[in-house]
């Protein structure tokens, strides 16, 4: 059997019981082959379920930085007797499977294709600690310390993470760094390293390593959001205990005050209820959920695009339907956000691709819901929002002011402005607004999610409505000068085929794309950035004549979009759909699009015949 | 017809009050409810009550969901903000509106339709929270606007307009507001404006959670025999506990009542309640009294009306979260965004 050689580049995957200490100790092993330089890509896959239950992480080694799920594993790390065939089984063949050997298993239980390393966790722990919760604990750290060995890893990288880790807690220190050394030394004494090798590399540069929620959490800050009001549901909770975190860190004053407003409120509706009121009242107000809170909150984000109030929405979806798949990932709210509530309505979707862009878009979110008066979705997933990702750094210009909108203030009143509510002063379809209690005598009206004159006077009238109407059709216009533009990457070689894709999609994305290119499919590539879509997204499906729409989601939610906004045939536009709960990969993405393309290498030739 | 302004006309020797407003400054559209609606007296009644109070109307912040009662703002200080929010949601409007400007003063108007169905969960909630306001609800025991049905205040074996028996237990919003942990609780009845301005007054210098159950009478649906929310059934069986006088810190404290039967309760903004008692023994600062006393007059089939309870050094929302005293709509951008500094410190710790 031929095991596989590889320096820099293989799948780890830990399979745990859920509350047994793990994740840290997975953390750990990814955050100390970062330390060496090695980008790693790492990913929780978890119950919803708070002990017991399987818990998978997968960390990917990854010097040439395709920070994207791979698929396939090369070394399983096999810590859960309940999951055991089914890990034993994803092991791709000459791959490793790490176990605990104390107790014999029946050779059934193997595959023969794969190399066996067996270390007595349970063994060695129970012969070095008294209490049955450090028996847990700490075999987790001496796994870990056995695979430094195997892999090569930097030890003294490991021990400065646990002594940044447990800084408050010296005592905790030297006991794990004990426990690393226990299943380091047995390792080194019983078994040979393996094929798979972590060498010190320098490709990580400034990046930092950290999740969507706080960095989103870290924009809304930036982005002078000063109301959140909440309700928690998994994946999105961690945002608001991050706001809470950083608020607490930068916005308190000296006198122990706050600078800002939390509210854990009795549900989603009023979640929205808050922000919107704190909108209306002219400070910049969020929520974060997930599609559940979304649906409930129809009814509010209608009123918030009729009457026109700035709201900012981040959510963190999860698998869909109902309560669908809590604690895996899609990008199945698309739709739901984006025609969200009765009647004619649309909102503006930001889709930020890593924990970098949901901390520019958190931030940018509230000046762009100031200027359109209206609600922005920030649609983060859980593979962002929950996973620490390897990111650029966050970056902020002193210089830049938040853009508070048209907003009259008293001197404007006061100097005989004219105002009215919902007047188009401008051309742009943007009217202006007052805080309440600017002047005494002028610039009050009245706000209601009813129809009304440009005066914001009651109004039943055909031709009153339709205006209105119209105006925000030309507000949806002006949004899509203001929303972030996509990016386009282009084939090495001229190509009528594209491709277009958002998101968590884009580090799969991108390694699919070069290793197509080493197929011989060149694909012209535009990640989309936001909706509603610039122009420069139908211009690129123009140019192309077939365009395949790569996302996570069963019914191809973004490709709905571009059809019904843009009027594509959808013939043009196939759909690449991965679904499971699980982030996309980039195998995933290489073998459909391969599919396709050989199912009908020249995709107009036969609407030509 | 909401839309329509009144005749800036106006009598001549109409009183203005300090900040040089007359009443009618204090007024708004023309109410478009039925004539005789008992909402139109309480509008009436807020009018009045902001005009001896001397609020400055554009500070004020008119908060409502959705029904008959929650129109009521147009038709009352055309010079304030108003917000007709969404059914049964007024209460997380009005909340986030005070956490981003604790400045303004808060009148929520609601009824039983908005505040004891559909919004019944954010009516406990608002109030839990302490959010500082006035929160009013036009009691009528019926739909309105959508022609009679019975609303959850209706009272167990009440007749509806059509002869039908309600056979649900209605909702007594006064003792789930002193449940729930309201610091201002009162009763009062639409036809009785010497009972109910006072205490309109005094919750609005309240701060804190302050809630007002305000019987009041739909004339075309829930006015006939058989009816509990009758003006008749009403001045029949409305039991009062108390008159209130409000005087402002600036007022000379005057009390005309039999001295030994009135006690003042000083807000805290000085303010002074004056309580005159009417039923002997009842105490406004004792909570669970008052919920046992409500409870054993409701059995005898008495309405009881009146300020029910009143903690004057109640804290409210702002106090519980420990924000600064400025409004948080007013912060600038320095006070906002921490800076690149402290980023890239940040970027740092995240390496």
């Amino acid at each position: 059997m031929q095991s596989v050689t590889r320096i820099n580049d293989f799948v780890v995957k830990f399979a745990n019981v859920n509350g047994s200490g793990s994740a840290s100790a997975n953390s750990l092993f990814a955050k100390s082959i970062l330390r060496m330089g090695v980008p790693v890509g790492a990913r929780n896959i978890f119950p919803s379920n708070i002990q017991g239950l399987p818990t998978w992480y997968e960390v990917r080694v990854t010097e040439a930085g395709n920070l994207g799920r791979r698929g396939g594993v090369d070394l399983m790390v096999a810590m859960n007797p309940q999951t055991w065939d089914r890990d034993v089984a994803e092991i791709d063949p000459g791959g490793f499977l790490f176990y605990d050997s104390t107790k014999p298993l029946p050779p059934s239980k193997f595959r023969d294709d794969i190399t066996l390393v067996g270390v007595p966790l349970t063994a060695l722990c129970n012969g070095k600690y008294a209490l049955p919760r450090e028996r847990q604990l700490f075999k987790n750290i001496v796994y870990v310390g056995a695979l430094s060995f195997l892999l090569g890893m930097d030890v003294p990288a490991i021990e400065q993470l646990l002594a940044e880790q447990f800084e408050s807690k010296p005592k905790l220190i030297a006991a794990n760094i004990d426990a690393l050394h226990m299943g380091r030394n047995y390792a080194a004494e019983h078994l040979r390293p393996l094929s798979l090798r972590v060498e010190k590399a320098d490709q990580v540069g400034d990046r930092i390593y950290i999740e969507g929620n706080m960095a989103a959490a870290l924009g809304a800050v930036y982005g002078g959001a000063t109301v959140c009001a909440w309700y928690p549901i998994t994946p999105s909770t961690s945002l608001a205990e991050a706001f809470m975190q950083f608020c607490e860190d930068y916005r308190t004053d000296d006198d122990g005050k706050s600078r800002y407003a939390i509210v854990q409120a009795e549900d989603e509706i009023a979640s929205i209820g808050v922000v919107v009121g704190a909108g209306w009242n002219g400070a910049r107000a969020f929520t974060c959920t997930s599609g559940p809170g979304i649906s409930l909150m129809q009814e509010f984000i209608g009123l918030s695009y009729f009457a026109e109030i700035p709201a900012v929405i981040f959510d963190v979806q999860r698998g869909g339907p109902s309560t669908g798949m809590p604690t895996r990932t899609q990008q199945s709210d698309l739709l739901g956000a984006a025609y969200a509530s009765h009647g004619d309505t649309k909102h503006p979707l930001l889709l930020p691709k890593d924990p970098s862009e949901c901390f520019e878009m958190g931030a940018v979110a509230f000046d762009l819901s100031d200027r359109l008066q209206t609600t922005i979705f920030v649609m983060l997933d859980l593979d962002i929002g929950m996973n620490e990702w390897l990111c650029e750094p966050f970056e902020w210009d002193d210089g830049r002011s938040l853009d508070r909108g048209k907003v009259m203030n008293w001197q404007d009143l006061e100097g005989g402005r004219e105002f009215g509510r919902y007047l188009d002063v401008d051309g742009d379809g943007i009217p202006y607004r007052t805080y309440p209690g600017t002047h005494p005598s002028k610039g009050s009206y009245f706000t209601r999610g009813t129809s009304r004159n440009p005066y914001a006077k009651y109004s039943e009238e055909g031709s009153v409505y339709v205006a209105n109407m119209q105006r925000l059709l030309r507000k949806w216009d002006t949004a899509k000068t203001l929303v972030p533009a996509p990016i386009r990457r282009d084939a090495a070689e001229p190509t009528a085929d594209g491709v277009i894709y958002f998101g968590s999609t884009t580090p799969a994305m991108n390694e699919a794309l070069t290793v197509l290119e080493g197929k011989g499919i060149h694909l012209d590539a535009l990640r989309v950035r936001a909706f509603p879509f610039s122009n420069l997204v139908m211009d690129f499906i123009a140019q192309h004549q077939r365009v395949f729409v790569v996302e996570q989601n069963r019914d191809g939610q973004l490709r709905t979009l571009l059809i019904n906004e843009g009027q594509i045939d959808p013939a043009r536009l196939p759909a690449v759909l991965h679904y499971d709960g699980t982030p996309i990969t980039a195998r995933f993405i290489v073998s459909a699009i391969s599919r396709l393309v050989d199912e009908a290498p020249h995709p107009m030739s036969q609407a030509a015949e | 017809m909401t839309y329509l302004l009144k005749p800036q006309l106006r009598h001549p020797k109409l009183a203005a009050n300090s900040l040089g407003f007359t009443r009618r400054d204090y007024e708004g559209s023309v109410s478009t409810l039925c004539a005789g609606c008992g909402h139109d007296s309480v509008s009436a009644a807020v009018i009045q009550a902001c005009y001896e109070l001397e609020l400055p109307p554009h500070r004020i912040a008119k908060m409502s969901g959705i029904g008959c009662s929650s129109k009521t703002p147009d038709y009352m200080m055309g010079n304030s903000h108003g917000f007709n929010t969404v059914h049964g949601r007024m209460p997380s409007v009005l909340t986030g509106a005070n956490l981003a400007n604790r400045d303004l003063i808060y009148l929520g108007i609601s009824g039983d339709g908005d505040s004891a169905s559909i919004g019944f969960g954010q009516f406990a909630h608002s109030i839990r929270r302490g959010v500082n306001m006035t929160y009013i609800v036009e009691n009528n025991g019926v739909y309105g606007l959508t022609k009679g049905q019975f609303s959850a205040t209706s009272d167990k074996g009440s007749k509806s307009k059509k002869g039908v028996i309600n056979h649900d237990e209605g909702i007594d919003l006064v003792s789930m507001a002193l449940q729930l942990g309201a610091t201002f609780v009162a009763r009062s009845f639409s036809g009785d404006k010497a009972q109910l301005i006072p205490l309109i007054k005094a919750a609005l210098q309240h701060r804190g959670a302050a809630f007002i159950d305000c019987i009041s009478p739909c004339v075309q649906f829930n006015n006939h025999n058989g009816s509990t929310k009758s003006f008749d059934y009403v001045r029949e069986h409305n039991e009062a506990v108390n008159a209130i006088d409000l005087m402002v810190s600036r007022d000379a404290i005057h009390v005309d009542y039999e001295p030994g039967s009135t006690t003042a309760v000083t807000q805290h903004d000085g303010s002074v309640i004056s309580l005159h008692k009417l039923a002997r023994h009842y105490d406004p600062s004792d909570r669970a009294a008052a919920i046992s006393f409500l409870a054993a007059r409701k059995a005898l089939g008495e309405i009881v009306t009146g300020l029910l309870f009143v903690d004057p050094a109640a804290q409210d929302m702002h106090d519980s979260l420990g924000t600064i005293d400025r409004p948080l709509n007013a912060l600038t951008d320095a006070e906002l965004t921490p800076g690149a500094r402290l980023l890239e410190a940040l970027n740092k710790s995240l390496r």
